[in-house]
């Protein structure tokens, strides 16, 4: 129990997937002009991390190993989750419209989200049970999350500032980025 | 036509040089940069990816239905990266150990499916193996710049395959760690984009 609590810290705090590990940027910087696209994307990437790294933590042990396939990974992981999204996207659809709007046009550009991917290739690397690698999928997703939102915030205002013109939009964003994660880097002696 | 070849060849080495005009395709940009040598390692098995899906994609172009377009492209870049990242692993190995996971995922990187989409669909299959080349190539070259920059400052030399340094800064010169580190790498494009922009569309 306790090592799972301190999976979970070093993967949202230490081991942040936007930050320290640099994986999802592309949506990071596309979604986060605005608080409420940063919050829509956020919480699509905790709704499918936590399924794909399950799923695909399956497929590895009970599909790939049992046929000695292993190197088969790259592509049927990114068949499983491309259709997992498919999937996902038709049962909010129908039952829960609720939530389909408010997460609806994020969760096709979840597919080529790398953090997807690659934590499902990190949690096979790193050879964790199903338990943990659920675990260390949700962290993630939480790191993902608070780094978004927070960046959000702090876009939000850049957008008031007056920024010298070649360093405007994408620059300053990926300027802001750094200095963010030098305050996660503060992080590290946490574990 | 010979023109119009060029044309698409060319556009991707400066007017839309990813990932600085073309804002794809970051996560490998900021990860792997490190080194000039792992820029451009990833640079080149990227560009081989994608000169061979734009390929393959414009040849079948007729034959994919476009309601299931986007996951046969997937499935076409898929296999072209695990024909990379085998071939890494028979012939750079220690360059495979390197990028690590970063090979994998260039089948979510969106400058592969962006291209598939915008152009191989559309256009004919000498063209879109110009774009891919061009393309490819101007993503080597603009990994290879960063890591070169992050490497000068964070390391004071510049090393390419064989060991020993082609540059170094002199004894003056004290290393600037942060540059590679994860925040530099964020600062450093910032920069970059900074400077492209500067310099102008032409």
């Amino acid at each position: 129990m306790e090592d799972l609590f301190v999976l979970a810290i070093s993967c949202i705090f230490i081991n942040n997937i936007l930050l320290a590990q640099y994986l999802g940027n592309c949506p990071f910087l596309g979604t986060s002009k605005k608080m409420e696209t940063a919050i829509g994307m956020a919480m699509a990437v905790i709704f499918v991390l936590v399924m794909a790294g399950g799923l695909t933590w399956i497929v590895n042990e009970y599909l790939l190993k049992t046929l000695d396939v292993e190197y088969l990974q790259t592509v049927s992981f990114i068949l499983v989750i491309a259709s997992l999204v498919q999937f996902v996207e038709m049962f909010l659809k129908k039952s829960i419209p609720a939530l389909y709007s408010g997460l609806g046009i994020f969760l096709p550009l979840i597919t080529t989200n790398c953090a997807v991917m690659g934590v499902a290739l990190i949690n096979m690397k790193e050879g964790y049970s199903f338990l943990e690698a659920i675990v260390a999928s949700f962290a993630y997703a939480i790191g993902y999350g608070l780094a978004l939102i927070l960046f959000a915030g702090i876009r939000e205002r850049i957008l008031l500032a007056r920024v010298p013109k070649p360093l405007q939009d994408t620059s300053i964003g990926l300027i802001t980025a750094g200095i963010i994660a030098i305050t996660f880097m503060s992080f590290k002696g946490m574990v | 036509m010979a023109q119009s070849l060029a044309k698409e060849f060319t556009k991707g080495l400066w007017a839309e040089i990813p990932p600085f005009r073309l804002v794809l395709g970051l996560c490998p940009t900021l990860a792997v940069t490190k080194t000039v040598e792992n820029g451009i390692g990833m640079g080149v098995a990227t560009a081989f990816v994608l000169v061979f899906s734009n390929l393959l994609v414009s040849m079948l172009r007729n034959l994919i239905p476009s309601k299931v377009r986007i996951a046969c492209y997937i499935v076409i870049i898929a296999t072209f990266v695990t024909i990379v990242e085998l071939l890494m692993q028979a012939f750079t190995y220690p360059l495979y150990l390197k990028l690590g996971i970063f090979i994998p995922l260039i089948v979510v990187n969106c400058i592969l499916l962006g291209r598939a989409e915008a152009f191989a669909s559309k256009n004919s299959p000498i063209l879109s193996l110009a774009d891919g080349l061009g393309m490819g190539i101007g993503y080597t070259l603009a990994l290879g710049a960063l890591g070169g920059v992050r490497e000068i400052i964070g390391h004071g030399t510049l090393t390419f395959w064989g060991g020993t340094p082609v540059f170094e800064m002199g004894a003056w010169f004290h290393p600037f760690a942060f540059m590679i580190q994860a925040p530099g790498a964020f600062v450093a494009l910032g920069l970059m984009l900074c400077f492209m922009n500067l310099m102008g569309k032409q």
